[in-house]
C-alpha cells in the first residue's frame, strides 16, 4: 500500500511501520497514532460506525498532509492509512506513523497531522446507535484555512 | 454540456443518490451548478454556508470554472480519523 492511503481493509501499523523505516538508519525514533471506534458518543451506545470517502481526493488530503508536516518537521518520513466501510467497536479507523532522528519531531508530526484529518481530509462517519442513526459533521473542510493549520499547529506544539 | 454531479454523506441521502448526470449551460461555474441543483432539491440549501466543493478531485471554489464532462463535487462537514 503506497503510505498514503485510504482502505477498505483492516489497518496494519506493523506493516506500515516497516515499510517507513525500511532503509532509513538516521531514524532514532518512530511514533505512531491510532484511532479506534469507541462505544460511546455524546452520550450515545454506538454499535457501530459506517466510513464513507471521496477517495479520489482524500487520498489526496492525506498527502496534503504528509507534506505539510514535513514542511515544518523537515527531518520526518510520514505514512497515514484511514480505514473506510463498516467498522466495529475497537476496530482501528486510522494509523498515523512519523519516523525521525528525534522523537519531538516524531510526536508532533503524529498530533499535527490527526488534527488535520479532521479538518481536510473529505471522510465521513455514519453512527448508528442505540436508538438510530446519524451523519457526524465537524468541520467544514477548507485546506487553504490558514486558520485551521494554525489551530493543528499550536495543539500539535504543546 | 453534461456535468457528473458528486454527493456525499447527508447530502447524499438529501438527494436520494450520490451520483447525478445534470445538463448544464455553458459557461457554468461551481456555483451555477450548485444553484441548479439546489433549485430542484431544496433541502440541500442548509448546507450552502458549511459545504466544501471539489471540481474534478481537486478542492475548488464556487466560482471555478466547470466544463464538459467535469465531475462536480459537494461535501458536507467532514468527520474523519
Amino acid at each position: 500500500m503506497p503510505l498514503a492511503a485510504v482502505t477498505r481493509e483492516p489497518l496494519d501499523l506493523q506493516a506500515l511501520t516497516r515499510d517507513l523505516v525500511q532503509g532509513t538508519p538516521g531514524d532514532g525514533a518512530v511514533a505512531a497514532f491510532t484511532g479506534l471506534v469507541r462505544h460511546r458518543n455524546q452520550g450515545r451506545t454506538v454499535h457501530f460506525l459506517e466510513y464513507e470517502a471521496y477517495e479520489p481526493l482524500a487520498a489526496k488530503a492525506l498527502e496534503r498532509i504528509i507534506n505539510e508536516a514535513r514542511e515544518t518537521w523537515p527531518a520526518i518520513r510520514m505514512g497515514m492509512h484511514h480505514r473506510i466501510g463498516r467498522l466495529e467497536i475497537g476496530d482501528a479507523s486510522i494509523i498515523i506513523v512519523a519516523a525521525s532522528p528525534h522523537r519531538a519531531d516524531a510526536f508532533a508530526a503524529c498530533r499535527y497531522a490527526i488534527e488535520r484529518v479532521k479538518q481536510i481530509v473529505p471522510i465521513w462517519k455514519r453512527e448508528h446507535f442505540e436508538g438510530g442513526e446519524i451523519w457526524l459533521e465537524g468541520a467544514p473542510a477548507d485546506p487553504d484555512d490558514e486558520q485551521a493549520k494554525l489551530i493543528a499547529h499550536k495543539i500539535a506544539c504543546v | 454540456m453534461r456535468v457528473t454531479v458528486r454527493l456525499f454523506a447527508r447530502l447524499r441521502d438529501l438527494a436520494g443518490s450520490g451520483e447525478l448526470m445534470r445538463e448544464v449551460e455553458a459557461p457554468a461555474t461551481v456555483r451555477t451548478v450548485w444553484q441548479s441543483l439546489a433549485a430542484e432539491i431544496p433541502a440541500l440549501v442548509e448546507y450552502e454556508g458549511t459545504m466544501s466543493v471539489a471540481v474534478n478531485a481537486e478542492y475548488a471554489r464556487m466560482a471555478a470554472a466547470v466544463h464538459d464532462g467535469d465531475e462536480v463535487a459537494f461535501l458536507p462537514p467532514v468527520s474523519g480519523g
